[in-house]
């Protein structure tokens, strides 16, 4: 490559960052400014905003109530997932391809639409569900899909399950033996990969949260909205707050992908 | 095999709750977005209320007018960005970037829609800084234009994500080779680079076409819901304090649908047709 060539590839890469990072970059000020009203920079820097957010308790509150959603909808998630594709793979490889068309619907369904339908199924008994945590639960179970099923899928290729589960069987092993302790084990860094990758994408899920539930058990992003008309500082320090949690989150998801890596 | 059975069962949970809130919710709404409440009947009422109110026509021009142009730019700065990404090889700031842009995918919704009122809001930081040296007269981010550039931001991450790999498919020789045979660079691009990368790019714009369409987090947190695009329509209709009509906003969801459908459909044929046309005749 010339050295134009690379100035130039350098030049736009630049460009990418700072116009992905300016928003970012603006909000982060803005947390850490005093006062700072019609001129370019802010007049002070302070951490009291951080300070005082992290001292209210109904930011802990939703926070608690966003990580508790996330990581308890994961958990069900791959309970219901890892046998479900570990049958898959062993017994019915033909299942694949309908997999493959089922895990794309919540891309082709946009969560205000299914929240259409969810709302008015779970809203009478005997599944009066909405308003209830639970019922997020359950619909973040069918967006995260997609993320889980492509990690872990990815896993169970570079394993050889099937000659794995052979070997297992040979040693006396029944399948389901192997299957717990043996191929198990081997998927644990796919399963966290789609855990992580998951994570960021479910604590910034608003649709549902708002929809279905809103202050009933009010999520992180469900609390960020209702504080929308207060301190504008206030505001940013829970935005980089919450972008600080998803980067260390998603730096550890890509650290740890071999893919990528 | 004995444990097929066995094995069958293990699948039961994972389908039944896949059913229960993925298929069965679309299912419900397609059916009664036939059942009018207010003839007390079933029909098409809902969809030609829809189809005849200047209101929801109005939603859906807007709605496309935004989604359109916001995957268009997306589109043609990711290509530019994500080749000269590509092209800088795999160092260490080449891999912070990706992970960069990876992380800001995830960044979207209400806390995009804050990040943007201070970047470009009223007393937005940029917003001063442009006027102070009079570069910009009045900008109003709640405007069909700042809607145009929060979704563009948004679609640039993603952009990137999906067409990266396909810039594997453009090897180095190809351009040396035309450079030999003396064409220029625009020359390579517009008869070997664009027509291999068309199918890729015709795929990424429309993911980022449904993904813009299909977007309410951002438009509602900015607007409240004042800005008339069919996910807010949607929305109100259901869980709205003045106009509750789930039925008339079920119509609205499988238009929505319907339309990506179709999207989907055209992107699939003009696929197909670019592989005939590179065939030799």
């Amino acid at each position: 490559m010339s050295r134009v060539e690379k100035f130039y590839h350098r030049l736009i890469v630049w460009l990418l960052l700072v116009i992905l990072a300016a928003p970012l970059l603006a909000t982060l000020l803005y947390a850490l400014s005093s006062d700072w009203s019609n001129t370019i920079l802010p007049q002070g820097y302070t951490l009291k905003w951080f300070f005082e957010l992290w001292s209210d308790s109904r930011f802990l509150t939703a926070l608690g109530h966003s990580l508790l959603i996330c990581f308890g909808a994961l958990l069900f998630s791959l309970v219901l997932v890892l046998p479900a594709m570990f049958v898959i793979a062993y017994y019915f490889p033909k299942l694949d391809s309908v997999m493959n068309v089922l895990i794309l619907m919540p891309f082709a369904v946009p969560p205000v639409v299914s929240s259409v339908g969810l709302l008015q199924l779970y809203s009478s008994s005997p599944l009066m569900l909405t308003g209830t945590p639970w019922i997020l639960i359950g619909c973040y179970f069918t967006i995260a899909l997609p993320f889980i099923y492509r990690a872990i899928s990815n896993n169970m290729q570079a394993i050889n399950l099937k000659e794995l589960i052979d070997a297992a069987h040979l040693l006396g092993a029944s399948t389901w033996q192997a299957a717990l302790f043996v191929v198990l084990p081997n998927l644990r860094k796919g399963v966290f990969i789609a855990v992580l990758l998951s994570f960021s994408f479910l604590i910034g899920e608003f649709v549902f949260a708002n929809l279905l539930v809103g202050t009933r058990y009010e999520t992180l992003q469900v609390y960020l909205y209702n504080m929308r008309n207060g301190s504008g500082h206030f505001t940013s320090a829970l935005v980089i707050s919450y972008f600080v949690v998803v980067l260390l989150v998603t730096w550890l998801a890509n650290a740890l992908n071999p893919e990528r890596g | 095999m004995k444990g097929k059975g066995l094995a069958l069962l293990l699948l039961l949970p994972f389908a039944l709750f896949w059913v229960a809130f993925q298929l069965a919710p679309l299912l419900w709404i397609a059916i009664n977005s036939f059942w009018s409440d207010m003839n007390e009947s079933w029909g098409l009422d809902n969809y030609s209320d829809i189809l005849t109110s200047p209101f929801y026509l109005q939603a859906f021009r807007l709605s496309l007018d935004i989604s359109i142009w916001s995957s268009i730019y997306g589109l043609l700065i990711a290509l530019v960005a994500g080749y000269s990404l590509h092209q800088m090889g795999s160092g260490r700031f080449q891999r912070f970037l990706m992970s960069f842009t990876n992380m800001t995918s995830n960044f979207a919704g209400v806390p995009l829609a804050f990040a943007f009122v201070i970047l470009l809001g009223l007393n937005g930081c940029l917003t001063l800084l442009l006027r102070h040296y009079n570069l910009l007269e009045s900008f109003k981010l709640f405007s069909r234009d700042g809607m145009v550039i929060v979704y563009t931001w948004f679609q640039i991450p993603l952009g990137i994500l999906l067409l990266y790999p396909a810039f594997d498919g453009l090897r180095q020789d190809w351009q040396e080779s035309a450079a030999l045979l003396g064409a220029s660079r625009w020359r390579y691009w517009w008869h070997i680079g664009l027509p291999i990368l068309f199918p890729a790019l015709l795929g990424t714009f429309v993911i980022l076409l449904a993904n813009a369409l299909g977007a309410y987090a951002t438009i509602y947190a900015l607007t409240t819901g004042n800005f008339n695009v069919v996910p807010v329509r949607i929305a109100a209709l259901v869980s709205g304090d003045i106009s509750l009509d789930p039925n008339t906003g079920g119509a609205l969801a499988m238009l929505l649908v319907l339309l990506m459908a179709v999207i989907t459909v055209v992107q699939q044929y003009l696929v197909r047709r670019s592989y005939l046309n590179a065939k030799p005749s």
